[in-house]
């Protein structure tokens, strides 16, 4: 929790604003990129920048409905993606792709999310100042 | 580091979070709060109520900004200020309303 943003903020408010995207493309378990990645995405929300999310390859099993992680003895996150509307972070973006290769539509997601194909994910790519993978 | 409430011992980490969030129950909290120097009125246990139910929706421990907007929705604007929220917790109700809560820190909480 932040309790100041960090001094990264103008006199006057008007801070410049630049379109960060975090591109995460791992399964959430077994490395620990997913949580991370959620992280920096949760902590990212404080300093009012233009936040988005995009889920590709296995990176669309970080949203699936029904994880039971209890016999690999890790703590169960994915609810967590349901906080980020309370963050504001609210651009959340699937590669159609991904989904139909794993046998998934945005029904099986927890959360609301715009599906892409993945010829406008690379659209949308290229309209980013700043892409960070996970 | 440890806690020691009614003759039993609950581990903490170095700031003296409780390491075992299902550990916690209400003398523990009363115990943490004293560590605070807080004294817990019904306004606080509202808080402290709140961030544990957000916890178990969420499983994070909510940033201040954040905490304040879901207050101000589930309580009224009147309880959905920073000010109101310092009153209750003067160092922080991040870090003091968390750790009374059994919460860990809260995430890029500095």
């Amino acid at each position: 929790m932040n309790e100041t943003t960090g001094g990264i903020e103008d006199g006057d408010g008007s801070g410049i604003v630049k379109k960060f995207m975090f591109v995460n493309r791992k399964a959430p378990y077994g490395t620990i990129y997913a949580l991370e990645g959620l992280e920096v995405v949760l902590i990212s929300a404080a300093f009012d920048q233009d936040v988005s999310m995009v889920f590709l390859d296995d990176g669309v099993y970080q949203l699936a409905k029904g994880q039971h992680t209890k016999a690999i003895d890790v703590k169960n996150f994915s609810p967590t993606y349901r906080a980020l509307e309370g963050y504001d972070i609210e651009k959340l973006y699937v590669e159609r792709e991904s989904l139909e290769i794993r046998g998934l539509n945005a029904g099986d997601l927890l959360v609301p999310v715009e599906v892409l194909s993945s010829a406008a994910m690379g659209d949308l790519m290229k309209t980013q100042d700043v892409v960070i993978g996970f | 580091m440890a806690l020691e409430v009614n003759g039993k011992t609950y581990e903490t980490d170095e700031e003296g979070y409780l390491l075992n969030l299902s550990e916690w129950d209400e003398d523990i909290a009363k115990v943490l709060a004293e560590s605070e120097k807080v004294e817990m009125t019904e306004n606080h246990w509202e808080v402290v109520n709140f961030l544990r139910e957000y916890y178990n929706d969420y499983q994070i421990a909510p940033a201040v900004r954040v905490l304040t907007k879901a207050i101000g929705k589930k309580l009224g604007a009147e309880k959905g200020n920073s000010k109101y929220l310092y009153e209750l917790f003067p160092y922080g109700p991040a870090k003091q309303a968390c750790k009374i809560a059994g919460l860990p820190k809260p995430t890029g909480c500095i």
